[in-house]
This record gives C-alpha cells, sequence and structure tokens, in this order.
C-alpha cells in the first residue's frame, strides 16, 4: 500500500504569552511513500518526525493537508479504521497481559461479521509470533521479556491484523547497542517477509541508513531532502543534509571561491572544475533551476565548504594544511584530529587509510582532497551550489 | 574486628530503643494485657481480683443481644459501604480524568469533605434529616414535596437509621479515594490507551482491560483500608445518634467496647477485652480474604 501525503501541515496552538503563536511542527509535507518499502523518517529532535508519523497513523489530526492509502483518502478516518499497525517507542505492551493475550488483543476487538473464531484468533497469534521468533515465549509477562523480546512482541501485536502499513516510533532507541545492530536487522527482514509498507522514525542516521530503502530528512517540520541513503549521503541538497548525515560528521569550514578555485584561510585548496556530482562527471558552469542564484562565475564569493572524512588525502606537499592534533588509530583506518583556523567545528576530522604513516612531530598535516567528496553551499541559505556546464 | 561487631549492633538498639520503648509500653503490653483480661472470670480493676481463667467472657459477650446487634450493624455498615464508595469513587475519578473544562474545580469540590470540620458536617447533616420542633428536615421536606411521608430519620425505623449512617459514612470516605483513585488513573501511561485506540478497542474494553488491571493495586488498598476502617466506626455513629447507642439500637462492635469499659452499663474490662479480641479476629479474618483475593486480580507492575 503506497502511501501518499499531501501539504500536510500540523500546527499546535500557541499556550500562553509567550509562544502564543503555537509551533508549526510538519510543514507543508508532501512526499510519497511507494509500496512495500522500508522508509525512515530522520531528523533531530523536534523537527516533527514524531509527529508526521502520528499524522499517519491518525491519532494525530492535520491541520491542513491530506493523507492517502493508496487512492483512498484517510485523512479523517480514525486510527483505529486505517488499518494500521503502531509500535510505539515505549512498546506499550499491557503489563498485566502475557505475551499471547497481548497478540490476541487486537483480533478480539473484532466484532461482527470480522469476527473470527477463537482457533483462528490463536493460529494468527502464533503466525505473528513465529514470524518475529518468539513463539517459546507467548505465556511470559512482558516484563520478563529482556528489551529485544519485547519489541518483538510488539511488533507481533501490531502485525496480527495485517496492517496496511507499520509505523514504529523510534523502534531501536531503548536497545543496548549490541540488541540495536540485531533488532534492525531483524526489523529489515520482517519487512521483508511480509512486503508491508512500513515507516519508522530514528533520529539516529546510521540506524536510518543501513536498513532503510529510503530515507526522509526533516528539519524544523519541513523535509530537507528525500532518497535512497546512499544518493542522500553522496549528494546532500544542502548544509543541514550534509552535517546530519554521516559519522564521524562531516567538517565544515568557511570558504571562498577566487577565480575557479576554493580558497580556505589562504590557500587554494581544490580546482572548483574538479568538483563533480555523484557519477564523477566534471560538471561546471550553468546552474540548474533548483541551485539559487551562482552569480558570475569567476567571480569571488563567500561559500561554506563541506568536506567528509573520507574526503581527505595525507600527501606531503598537499594543498591543504592543518594544525595537527593527534592520530587515532582504529584499527579498520586511522583517524586523524587537527585543527584550522577556519573550521565552523573545534576539530577537524578526516580518515585515511592504515597504509599511511603521520607524523606527529610535525605541526602541520598536509592533505589533497578528493573533489567528490567535498560540497559547497550558499553562505546565507545553505543551500547547495551545484555547477553545471 | 568481632568486638567491633558487638559494639555496632549495640548502638543499633540504642538507636531503637525509644521506639521500642513506647511501642512496648503503649502498644505491645496493652495488646497482651487486653488477651488476659479476656480471659479473666469476673475482674475487679479496683481490687484487682478475679474468680478464674476461662471462655466465660466471650460467651457472655456473644450472648449479648446488645453485642448482637452491634455485629449485625457494622457488619451492615462494612457491606454496604465499602464497595459502594469504592464503585461510586471509581466513577466519579474517571469522570474527573475525562474532563478538561473545571477539571480542577470539581477536584476542589470533591475534596472538600476531606478538610472540612466533623461538627461542620454533623451540623449539614443534622439540617439534612434531623427532625426538630419548627422542621423535618430538608430530605423530609423533598419526600414531602413528592407526595411522600415523612420519615424520621435519626429516632425513626431502622433501614432510616441505617441509611442515614451509609449515606454519611460513604460521604465521608469518598474525598480520600477519589484522591487516590484519580492520581492512579492520571499514572496509568497515555501510550496504553492510544495502542488500544489504535487497535480499535471500545471504550468499555479499554477500561475493563486496561483501566482497571492498571489502577487494581490502588483499588485493593482502599478496599482492604475501606474495610478495616468500616469495622473500627464509632465516632460517627455518635455524631449522628448520641452516646446512648444501644437504646438507639445503632451500636457499632467499638462502640460496643466503649460501653463495657465507660458507659452507663459500663466498668467491665473483661467484656470489652473479649469483644475488641472478636473484632480483631473479625478484622483479621477479613483482612486475610481480601489478600487472597487480592493475590489472584492485582497486578503490580
Amino acid at each position: 500500500m503506497k502511501v501518499v501525503l499531501r501539504n500536510l501541515t500540523k500546527k499546535y496552538p500557541g499556550r500562553g504569552r509567550k509562544n502564543a503563536e503555537g509551533v508549526t511542527a510538519v510543514d507543508h509535507f508532501t512526499f510519497e511513500i511507494p509500496d512495500g518499502k522500508l522508509i525512515a523518517l530522520l531528523g533531530p529532535s523536534g523537527c516533527g518526525k514524531s509527529s508526521t508519523l502520528n499524522l499517519i497513523s491518525g491519532l494525530q489530526k492535520p491541520t491542513e493537508g491530506k493523507i492517502f492509502f493508496g487512492e483512498e483518502d484517510v485523512t479523517d478516518i480514525p486510527a483505529e479504521n486505517r488499518g494500521i499497525g503502531l509500535v510505539f517507542q515505549n512498546y506499550a505492551l499491557y503489563p498485566h497481559l502475557t505475551v499471547k493475550q497481548n497478540i490476541l488483543f487486537p483480533l478480539q476487538n473484532l466484532k461482527g461479521k470480522d469476527r473470527l473464531s477463537k482457533e483462528e484468533m490463536l493460529r494468527k497469534a502464533y503466525e505473528a509470533a513465529r514470524l518475529v521468533q518468539i513463539e517459546e515465549l507467548m505465556d511470559r509477562k512482558p516484563r520478563e521479556l529482556s528489551g529485544g523480546q519485547q519489541q518483538r512482541a510488539a511488533i507481533a501485536r501490531a502485525l496480527v491484523k495485517r496492517p496496511r502499513v507499520l509505523l514504529l516510533d523510534e523502534p531501536l532507541s531503548n536497545l543496548d547497542a549490541r540488541l540495536r545492530l540485531q533488532t534492525r536487522e531483524e526489523i529489515r527482514r520482517i519487512q521483508r517477509e511480509t512486503g508491508i509498507t512500513t515507516v519508522f522514525v530514528t533520529h539516529d542516521q546510521e540506524e536510518a541508513m543501513s536498513i532503510s530503502d529510503m530515507i526522509v530528512v526533516m528539519d524544523a517540520g519541513v523535509v530537507q531532502q528525500a532518497g535512497r541513503p546512499q544518493e542522500v549521503y553522496d549528494d546532500p541538497r544542502n548544509l543541514f543534509v550534509a552535517k546530519f548525515l554521516g559519522t564521524p560528521p562531516i567538517n565544515v569550514f568557511s570558504g571562498r571561491i577566487k577565480e575557479d578555485k576554493l580558497y580556505i584561510g589562504e590557500e587554494a585548496v581544490l580546482d572548483i572544475r574538479e568538483i563533480g556530482d555523484i557519477e564523477g562527471n566534471v560538471v561546471f558552469g550553468k546552474q540548474d533551476e533548483k541551485s539559487p542564484d551562482l552569480g558570475e562565475i569567476g567571480a569571488a564569493r563567500e561559500v561554506w565548504a563541506g568536506i567528509r572524512p573520507e574526503g581527505f588525502i595525507l600527501k606531503e606537499d598537499g594543498p591543504f594544511s592543518c594544525r595537527l592534533k593527534g592520530v587515532e588509530v582504529m584499527g579498520r583506518d586511522i583517524s586523524v584530529v587537527s585543527e584550522h583556523d577556519a573550521s565552523e567545528n573545534p576539530q577537524v576530522r578526516s580518515i585515511i587509510g592504515t597504509e599511511n604513516r603521520v607524523d606527529t612531530s610535525k605541526p602541520l598535516v598536509r592533505f589533497e582532497l578528493r573533489p567528490q567528496k567535498v560540497f559547497l553551499f550558499d553562505k546565507e541559505t545553505g543551500e547547495r551550489i551545484y555547477f553545471r556546464e | 574486628m568481632k568486638n567491633n561487631r558487638t559494639d555496632g549492633s549495640l548502638k543499633g538498639w540504642l538507636y531503637l530503643l525509644p521506639a521500642l520503648l513506647f511501642l512496648g509500653a503503649f502498644l505491645v503490653y496493652p495488646l497482651i494485657d487486653v488477651v488476659i483480661y479476656s480471659f479473666e472470670e469476673g475482674y475487679n480493676s479496683a481490687s484487682q481480683t478475679r474468680f478464674g481463667i476461662g471462655f466465660y467472657n466471650y460467651s457472655y459477650v456473644l450472648h449479648d443481644p446488645y453485642f448482637l446487634q452491634a455485629v449485625k450493624n457494622t457488619f451492615l455498615l462494612v457491606i454496604i459501604t465499602v464497595p459502594l464508595s469504592t464503585v461510586i469513587a471509581l466513577l466519579i475519578s474517571v469522570g474527573l480524568n475525562s474532563i478538561k473544562f473545571l477539571r480542577e474545580l470539581f477536584r476542589t469540590i470533591y475534596f472538600l469533605p476531606y478538610v472540612t470540620n466533623t461538627l461542620a458536617v454533623g451540623l449539614v447533616f443534622m439540617i439534612l434529616f434531623k427532625k426538630t420542633a419548627y422542621s423535618d428536615g430538608f430530605i423530609n421536606l423533598i419526600i414531602r414535596w413528592f407526595g411522600g411521608t415523612a420519615v424520621d430519620f435519626i429516632d425513626g425505623p431502622y433501614w432510616a437509621k441505617m441509611f442515614v449512617l451509609c449515606f454519611y459514612t460513604i460521604w465521608v470516605v469518598m474525598p480520600f479515594k477519589i484522591l487516590i483513585l484519580t492520581s492512579a488513573l492520571a499514572g496509568v501511561n497515555p501510550d496504553y490507551y492510544q495502542a488500544a485506540k489504535v487497535d480499535g478497542t471500545s471504550r468499555f474494553r479499554t477500561f475493563m482491560r486496561i483501566t482497571l488491571p492498571m489502577i487494581s493495586p490502588m483499588i485493593f488498598y482502599l478496599v482492604v483500608t475501606g474495610f478495616i476502617g468500616a469495622f473500627k466506626a464509632y465516632s460517627d455513629v455518635v455524631a449522628l445518634f448520641g452516646t446512648n447507642l444501644n437504646a438507639a439500637g445503632m451500636n457499632t462492635i467499638v462502640g460496643y467496647v466503649y460501653d463495657m469499659l465507660y458507659g452507663d452499663s459500663g466498668g467491665y474490662p473483661s467484656y470489652a477485652s473479649s469483644s475488641a479480641i472478636l473484632l480483631f479476629v473479625i478484622v483479621l479474618t477479613i483482612t486475610c480474604v481480601n489478600l487472597l483475593a487480592g493475590k489472584k486480580n492485582v497486578y503490580y507492575s
């Protein structure tokens, strides 16, 4: 079931004098979630991702805009009639009921002709339990389960009625690090097996990128960028998205373009003719309709330059110099920590292969930059600056 | 090291001493004494003499029509007021919890009986129920208005007096129960209700299957303390029907104990003790039954 959100807006009314205007949690959200995919709503806390989920679930009513499940307009349909399964952040398993009773609970609510026989209910409950692999825990109470098992039980309860759309609110945030890895694979597997369109909310970009077919990056109620995880990572549309995705985070420098060169500090670090798009084509020249007015090519302008940690190449006579602070050997690669006056963050972190040797006795470390790992953004708007021939 | 340990435990006992002393002198010793009194036949507190030891006191008390009347009154009071007050308090709490408009005002109103002076409450009940030289009481006024015949609630038929007593008791215990239950209801995680809503659970089923189990420990607490409190009823009865409760036929077990000690027909510590022990046995049995029932039906998170 594809889910279409059209101009979805949620405003919370103001309260008191301080905040009389209220808050716009979701601001004209337009997006189409393709059928049978796993989608992550990603963003910092307060960005409106949970509100969006609540709007899709029907627990909250939108101020404006429409929601469609397939062709059906569900905007005014209450949550219980939308055919959704919802997994809460704290799972919300009824603590006084066993796992079996919890999973049966939604089925027992059915009335009239939808009502199943006892055997049929049990069969469906066990089917859902088998899918999430908790059949042997059916007679336990939720508190006798580990966090991961509770999560599975909650998913089973959400799936038992075969929902059209499965919604998960911060599904992994209550789990410890090891379980989180395991459970996210589990969610992926369950989604693949059932083929149910699934939307989950997270603030953890790694979690979102690792399992979803598509990520939707949100900030301040507005969709910043949506697409396949790798695409968004490789081609961020603005500074926010570039900063939000990636660990370690992108290094942002205050820079200048002058005579086709990117200057950071006093050094010309890169020829902007080399800055390519994701396919590695060198693009330069005409602006595309998405990007803001670029001004005259060749004229000097201030920019933000975002350089991914993996965009640095250690080179003795490289054009870009930073004050060396330390080297962290991680086994798989080396993390070089340095400082630069033009850097927005206190530290510049670059990741290089273990075959490199960093001379820690020298005060400066010099790099060459990988052009496709360097993104330029407008200094005022933070929008990406694209160059097209 | 060994020395140290004995020092430590000595110190511990020293800290406990004040409490132990007071509890021993004013709780444990009297308790034991009451048990002893209850078996001493013909005990005279002035001369400190007795005839012998046995079950005569119990047999006397159990054959005393006043005691049997008191037991009947107490049991009626307990059986009527405990379930009724709990159910009404629960309904009011659920109502309070689901309204938004003027919720605080209503909460305050329902809590007023708890902070109101007993004498003022007594006065109000007098106005409501008592027959005086110039009026039949407010309730009778209403009964008349609807074309009924006036009832003397204070000196009239037994059922009318029992009604007033139960009404008063329920009204007095209500605020505390509402207070406990509203906070219990507010403590239920709203996620459970949202989950139930998404699953299309009817309001009734949500209440029966989610709300009630979630607040069952508090309901259980109210039932247990309610039973104990109702069994100990005395002062309210005096406030309503005066001190000569036996004559009014409205005595309670605690009232009987008091009368045996200090009443006009009093001066019998042995009878008082054995009836007190009987009350203790009754309350203990009921509480044990409660606890057993609670084990099955109460969910503790």
